[in-house]
């Protein structure tokens, strides 16, 4: 028996050797990883020699062993359920960001681009990475979150190899693009991240896994262990769920604001000196190569949405942070009185908040745009940009053959691909109604808002934003009720 | 009416450009020996394959059209799609007889068409990156059936290739019988005589399942169904990401 500690595997497996001779021996993992649950895990290592030195690397994975298999049981079926319970109020599930290619010997590769979408739960969210908590054991007593202290469910942890053995797995079956790794907080956020640390470095390492790994960063998890998670994962985010620090500690008395930001920072600052150390070495190894993310918490607290976007977009002005999610909060502690007693989760809510978030990201608004200091809320009947637009008629109508790419992008109707489809054809030839409609334009939006190469047209000027706000809710508002086309059969009861 | 008939391959569709310009004939249509022929037909052109001249077509393309144009023709003629050796054999003949390529002349209604199919074709190798899962057999191969749209299986081997270079696998393509097998080196395309997949749930019988197979998908499929949130259920928009007829191959679905 040798003992193997993980350090020397991960810095000899940098290096490449020349693999000389193979003999297989069976050595002990270095320690149990959680008190609870004892275990024996066996790796089988091949011996590679260089220089007469002596180095050991492993190369099957435990799971291949018929051993193993004894592992994955019930037991482990029983977790697998309480731990995705846990894990799912959790929004991001994007794989997009990085792009690379297998190495040799290795398992997997990431797309970039769009990223790709798995499957797709049943209240139709995506599901590209396994969402999966390590363990729900947690100290602290949030009264937002299911894995509470004090709420009675079940709690478990996995064991690292349960949880490399799963992803690889679901992975060799083309079930998932890579893993997303969170937990409940075990003993203090340090001790927590090393054990998530150490699931990700043995997927990399042992296992040279190279799929997506999005792990989540514990809330005051010291600045070394941050800096060793983002050499391993795609991405790295830490939640913010409350945006105002007063109510954080209303709901959340545990925490605060500050333990949320420096991992941030950290991050933040880890990949600004990783872009400096790219461009003198080319083979740097790359820190967090997709960004970071986080979630906020929509209608547990009494946050209004202007409150919401302005953190949201004081966060989008660190180059590193590529998405911030909204949560309509799914209420899973009833008992508890500092919370609203909410009978549906707020989803028209949190749908025009996403659409907000597109329009500081995409459209050039700022923050203050969006919403008015009179009325912090967004309008649930119509989209920001519609509700912006009928709050500034008098900037339309807006002459598509002559105004600049940023206002048409404003104009509702049209979006990112038709306004740089509009500037780049106007070029050749003018625009009128059927060209813009082949491009893509929403006219039945846009008509009140634009002149175009045609006669003059009831715009909003004429119509006044009180008519034309009526149009335009009032049909969708029809469609929602019933197809006036339709016979209807009345049957008396 | 004049009908040319080929070989249903690719060079097939070029050679039957070059004789068409050779002959000076224009047929009506043009159909692969696979499809139907009509009854009453004045004359039948049959096509032989020719490499040399079908070379000399696709040479004469490359000078034409664009790189992307060109990769958008042999995309395209994977579509399962009706009349599209003919849509494709007017295509390439009105890049020849106009002066100035042709690729970004949308009122045409072929060109039109054709652009719009491009798209469709390659969402459909999406789908099949998306949705396609392995199952392991018992002589460790990762056996993964399939009935895509359109015939996008050589779309996708490459992204399979360097994704799973460490383990051997076959996709299937259960609505045209044939798969591609990777063997660690290469990948080659096979027919299965007859294949270990039960009809109407997709699985692998079970005395060619892997043993640890079972449990992974019934892991999965628990998954799954814990990871749905109870209050946002959305059965529309669900349907609408995860089509019915790839249902019978996901785990999860079954």
């Amino acid at each position: 028996m040798i003992e193997l500690s993980e350090i020397l595997i991960g810095r000899f497996l940098r290096k490449k050797w020349k693999k000389q001779s193979v003999q297989k021996t069976i050595i002990r993992s270095p320690e149990n990883y959680f008190s609870t649950i004892k275990l024996s895990i066996y790796v089988i290592i091949s011996i590679y020699y260089k220089n007469g030195i002596q180095i050991l690397i492993p190369r099957k994975p435990a799971y291949l062993q018929k051993s193993y298999l004894r592992n994955m049981n019930d037991a482990t079926l029983q977790k697998l359920k309480i731990l995705a319970e846990s894990a799912k109020y959790d929004v991001s599930c994007a794989s997009s960001g990085t792009v690379r290619g297998n190495k040799s010997g290795g398992l997997g590769n990431t797309v970039g681009g769009m990223g790709i979408c798995h499957s797709f739960t049943e209240d139709g969210r995506c599901v590209a990475l396994f969402k999966i908590m390590l363990t729900n054991h947690c100290i602290y007593d949030c009264a937002y979150c299911v894995n509470r202290r004090s709420n009675d469910i079940p709690r478990t942890a996995f064991t690292v190899d349960e949880l490399t053995t799963l992803t690889i797995e679901f992975y060799r079956r083309n079930y998932i693009e890579g893993l997303f790794l969170s937990s409940g907080v075990m003993q203090n956020p340090d001790y927590t991240m090393e054990r998530m640390i150490r699931v990700v470095k043995n997927l990399r390492v042992i296992h040279r896994f190279n799929g997506y790994i999005h792990m989540k960063s514990i809330p005051g998890a010291s600045r070394e262990l941050v800096r060793e998670a983002g050499m391993y994962a795609d991405r790295l985010s830490v939640n913010i769920e409350i945006p105002t620090e007063e109510n954080l500690k209303l709901l959340a008395p545990e925490k605060d604001h500050q333990s949320v930001f420096k991992p941030m920072s950290y991050i933040h600052q880890g990949m600004i000196e990783n872009m400096e150390e790219q461009k003198k070495y080319r083979h740097a190894p790359r820190f967090v190569p997709a960004g970071q993310s986080t979630q906020m918490i929509v209608g547990a607290t009494s946050e209004t949405d202007r409150e919401i976007l302005s953190v949201s977009s004081m966060l989008y002005r660190q180059p590193s942070m590529k998405r911030v999610y909204y949560s309509g909060y799914v209420p899973v502690n009833h008992f508890d009185e500092r919370l609203p007693a909410l009978q549906v989760p707020p989803l028209v809510r949190e749908n025009r908040l996403y659409q907000a978030d597109w329009l500081m990201r995409f459209y050039y608004f700022s923050a203050d745009e969006i919403t008015e200091s009179e009325r912090p809320n967004l309008d649930l009947d119509v989209d920001p940009k519609l509700g912006w637009a009928l709050r500034h008629p008098e900037k339309f109508p807006v002459d598509i053959n002559k105004a600049d790419y940023e206002m048409i992008l404003r104009t509702p109707g049209i979006g990112v691909k038709s306004a740089q489809m509009i500037v780049a054809s106007r070029q050749h030839t003018k625009l009128g109604y059927w060209e813009l409609k082949k491009i893509g334009v929403v006219m039945k939006r846009a008509q009140y808002f634009i002149t175009c190469n045609e006669l003059p047209t009831f715009t909003i000027q004429e119509a006044r934003p009180e008519y034309v706000r009526k149009a335009l809710t009032q049909k969708a508002n029809d469609k929602k009720r019933k197809n006036p086309d339709q016979l209807l059969l009345n049957f008396p009861e | 009416m004049i009908y040319f008939i080929y070989d249903a391959t690719f060079d097939g569709l070029l050679t039957a450009v070059f004789e068409s310009f050779d002959r000076k004939l224009i047929p009506d249509k043009v159909i692969s020996e696979n499809e139907q022929i009509p009854l009453f037909i004045e004359q039948i052109v049959d096509i032989a394959t020719d490499e040399v001249k079908s070379q000399r077509v696709w040479k004469g393309l490359q000078k034409k059209l664009s790189p992307s144009a060109c990769s958008m023709l042999t995309v395209n003629f994977l579509a399962d799609y009706p009349n599209l050796s003919t849509i494709l054999f007017r295509y390439i003949c009105k890049t020849f007889q106009s002066e100035r390529s042709i690729e970004t002349n949308f009122s045409d209604n072929d060109v039109l068409e054709l652009s719009q199919l491009y798209r469709k074709v390659r969402y459909e190798a999406t789908r099949v990156m998306q949705f396609l899962r392995f199952q392991k057999s018992s002589d460790d191969i990762f056996f993964g059936p399939i009935a895509p749209l359109h015939n996008v299986l050589p779309l996708v081997i490459s992204h399979f290739t360097d994704r799973f270079a460490d383990q051997k696998w076959v996709i299937y393509d259960t609505k045209r019988q044939y798969g591609i097998f990777y063997d660690l080196k290469s990948t080659q395309e096979i027919i299965l005589d007859n294949i270990q997949v039960e009809e109407t749930t997709g699985k692998l019988h079970k005395e060619a399942m892997a043993e640890d197979e079972k449990i992974f998908q019934q892991m999965w499929k628990e998954y799954f169904n814990s990871l749905a949130i109870k209050e946002r259920i959305n059965p529309k928009l669900h349907r609408q990401n995860l089509p019915r007829r790839f249902w019978k191959y996901l785990p999860e679905k079954r």
